[in-house]
């Protein structure tokens, strides 16, 4: 591979996390589910945001974080902000978490995940129906998170298989 | 965990800026929440450069699904292929007598203007119309909406009807400079004043989340509402014109519904009407 081809490769890799979740917020790719009378949507994008504040937050600036939220708001026509103000909440706690512990496994991160995004649901959720008066159903929210919580171990281990292709990528730069 | 360490690890978390960190998570966070509260101002140059900030990122937005578009337009281009596939050979069986069918056609295109006339109803297809295309088509639990790319620059009001093809889909709920939001009539919020012919009852249509079926609310009691009645707009609203075909009443579960004539799935133009 040539110099140029190897560090487009290079940069394409490192910057895959917030490749991944722009693409998520811009193409609206948080799935919405209708099944029977269920009504619910999959937030991918609070997936992306709490692994990798909370394994390496260098991957993922805080400020892009911040625009990601922004634009998801006007592509969802949601309040703008809110948000920014759910994903940044999400990268407290992770950071929070990464702060305080010193083992991370599956199930560790597994359950702060839930507890992060019924934190993060709950300030979405009074914000949405106490200021700005949007009605949302209450048990779709609760069903969303509640299966966003459930595929959290499968983009686990894609991003932990992102995160060594990110590693190997770096080791090879400096090795250069 | 001693006092000491959460005060250090909470002024770690929101101030330190961190490898490669540009800013601070407090500084985002209260950034975030003076954005949020700008969301107060409806008017002004507040209102004017959050339309400017909305248009560039549909745009943006929409340029980004292109291929991933394309992937999707290909998809039901197949399946509309095997479907008239499949509409053809059963028409290949079937046996029209198409001049009888041309006849009763001539007959119902002059029974409708006779009609027209008797009740001096304007033409329906007399406003403004722009075609367009739509920029994103947007599914959440919260809004079934598209967003288009004409805005108020186009004369795009707030209540201005969209068709596909004949059929009503929605109305404009939102206008930035370029670009405008649709609401689908299949939306929770969605209400539509509509009559139901041919016994003339009025109702409102009521969007359920649902791609297909709307809900008929506020029936008279002895309704005489039959499977298979058409239902159009009523206009009664008085933004949205009159004798717009919206769907046909079908009966679900013992429940009386609306199924739709357009296909939300397949929608990649709309008309929008305006009034100059």
């Amino acid at each position: 591979m040539s110099l140029f081809a190897n560090r487009i490769y290079s940069k394409t890799i490192t910057s895959l996390p917030t490749l991944i979740l722009f693409l998520v917020v811009i193409l609206g790719l948080n799935q919405n589910i209708i099944y029977k009378d269920f009504d619910f949507i999959i937030h991918f994008s609070y997936i992306i945001v709490f692994f990798w504040s909370l394994k390496k937050p260098e991957h993922l600036g805080y400020g892009l974080i911040f625009f990601a939220g922004i634009i998801n708001d006007v592509v969802q026509s949601l309040p703008i902000g809110i948000s920014s103000i759910s994903y940044l909440l999400l990268s407290v706690i992770g950071a929070f978490i990464r702060n305080r512990t010193i083992i991370h496994n599956l199930i560790y991160d597994w359950i702060s995940f839930f507890i992060a995004i019924l934190i993060v649901g709950s300030v979405n959720y009074i914000i949405l129906i106490s200021i700005f008066k949007i009605p949302i159903v209450y048990e779709s929210l609760i069903l969303g998170l509640f299966v966003t919580f459930l595929i959290y171990p499968i983009f686990f281990k894609i991003f932990v298989w992102i995160d060594n292709l990110v590693l190997v990528t770096q080791n090879d730069k400096k090795n250069r | 965990m001693g006092r000491d360490d959460l005060v250090i690890s909470t002024r770690s978390i929101f101030l330190k800026k961190g490898n490669r960190q540009k800013f601070s998570l407090l500084t985002l966070i209260v950034v975030s929440i003076i954005v949020l509260s700008l969301e107060y101002f409806k008017t002004g140059p507040i209102n004017q450069f959050r339309s400017l900030t909305k248009d560039a990122v549909f745009k943006i937005s929409y340029f980004i699904s292109l291929p991933f578009l394309s992937v999707k337009t290909a998809y039901y281009g197949v399946n509309d292929l095997l479907k008239i596939y499949e509409e053809n050979k059963q028409l290949n069986i079937i046996d029209l007598n198409i001049e009888e069918l041309k006849f009763e056609n001539q007959f119902l295109k002059e029974e409708n203007i006779r009609l027209n006339a008797l009740i001096e109803e304007k033409t329906l297809f007399s406003d403004n119309y722009h075609v367009t295309n739509i920029l994103l088509d947007q599914e959440s639990p919260y809004l079934r909406s598209i967003v288009i790319n004409k805005g108020f620059k186009h004369d795009i009001k707030i209540g201005s009807a969209v068709r596909n093809g004949s059929y009503f889909i929605g109305k404009v709920v939102g206008v930035n400079y370029l670009t405008s939001r649709v609401l689908l009539i299949n939306d929770l919020n969605s209400k539509i004043p509509v009559i139901i012919e041919p016994n003339g009852i009025s109702a409102i249509v009521s969007g359920n989340g649902s791609k297909f079926n709307g809900d008929i609310e506020y029936l008279p009691e002895k309704n005489q509402v039959e499977e298979g009645h058409i239902v159009y707009t009523s206009g009664a609203d008085g933004i949205i014109s009159s004798g717009i075909p919206i769907g046909k009443v079908t009966i679900v579960n013992s429940k009386i519904v609306v199924k739709f004539f357009a296909d939300f799935d397949q929608i990649k133009y709309v008309k929008v009407y305006f009034k100059k």
